[in-house]
């Protein structure tokens, strides 16, 4: 048990630094793997307060598809770094800034407000033999069946708009068209013609 | 035992990371789509923190429904980033300043 404290820390101490990676670093590539680190960082995090399912879910889903489309974007697209990087710092005392206050407000109602709760205290205990993956795949499919299937239509019309989007037709290419195949009719393709035998001279 | 507060002052300070990261980076639309994937984690970590401290599943169902939400929102916006990309040659935010294709 004394063990979660420490590792809070160094993994706590790791998600900054590589947030900090993400937003400051030169190279887009960089900044892709940044934040595959905090990814990491934040499923190992969840799993120490015992969410282990979705801990799982978001390296299996943000790690092994969502960044490695960013870094597919990444390499395939030929940037100006020199000219997007240009004058970075003008507004970056801004940034500092905005992110100051909000910090500073968040803390202030988590530390003066107390939320109306302890928050000092720790997660709620849970009984021996709970699998955390059962109880949420038991909510998902009763309570929230509806809700998920809108989630899948959501999926389906994501991929229909990112693949009508991206597909284009170059001129000069040779391409089949496969309704025009699939449509074909033998009379189409063979001609059967009536002629007189030939004869040997 | 890691405590609620500590849980959320890390998550806020994650959220106020990627906010400072959208002022850093405001030129690069690449990196503002990263920058919102952060700040998305960050609430999906308030999200899980309060369902497991407040003993209640539902926090983490909603996790789920952001999740796709996220990756959906992703997947549009690097497609149209690429088609961006192809008409431009540019993914500056300065020179998308026209409404014609």
């Amino acid at each position: 048990m004394q063990l979660i404290q420490p590792l809070f820390y160094i993994f706590a101490t790791i998600l900054v630094l590589s947030g900090l990676g993400v937003i400051l670093s030169r190279n887009p590539v960089h900044s892709a793997l940044s934040l595959v680190l905090c990814f990491f960082t934040s499923a190992v995090l969840w799993l120490l307060i015992e969410a282990e399912f979705l801990a799982i879910v978001l390296v299996l889903v943000y790690v092994g598809a969502v960044m490695v489309l960013f870094l597919f974007v990444v390499m395939m697209l030929d940037i100006n770094l020199e000219e997007l990087r240009r004058g970075w710092t003008r507004f970056a005392w801004l940034g500092g800034l905005t992110a100051g206050l909000v910090f500073l407000e968040i803390a202030g109602v988590i530390y003066t407000k107390r939320l109306g709760i302890d928050v000092t205290q720790g997660a709620a205990p849970l009984p021996s033999g709970y699998s955390n993956t059962q109880e949420l795949g038991t909510a998902l499919f009763t309570t929230y069946a509806y809700p998920i299937q809108i989630a899948a239509m959501l999926l389906l019309v994501a991929i229909i708009a990112a693949i009508s989007l991206t597909m284009r037709r170059r001129k000069g290419h040779k391409v089949q068209d496969i309704s025009a195949q699939v449509a074909v009719q033998a009379k189409d393709r063979l001609r059967i013609i009536k002629m007189d035998p030939e004869q040997r001279p | 035992m890691i405590s609620l507060g500590q849980m959320l002052t890390l998550s806020s300070i994650l959220f106020a990371l990627s906010v400072a990261g959208i002022f850093v980076n405001r030129k690069n639309v690449l990196l503002l789509l990263m920058c919102i994937e952060l700040l998305l984690l960050s609430a999906n970590f308030n999200f899980v923190v309060f369902s497991r401290y407040l003993g209640q599943l539902d926090g983490q169902v909603f996790v789920f429904f952001i999740l796709t939400v996220a990756a959906a929102e992703s997947a549009i916006g690097l497609a149209i980033l690429v088609v961006l990309f192809r008409e431009r040659r540019s993914i500056n935010v300065e020179e998308l300043n026209k409404l014609s294709g």
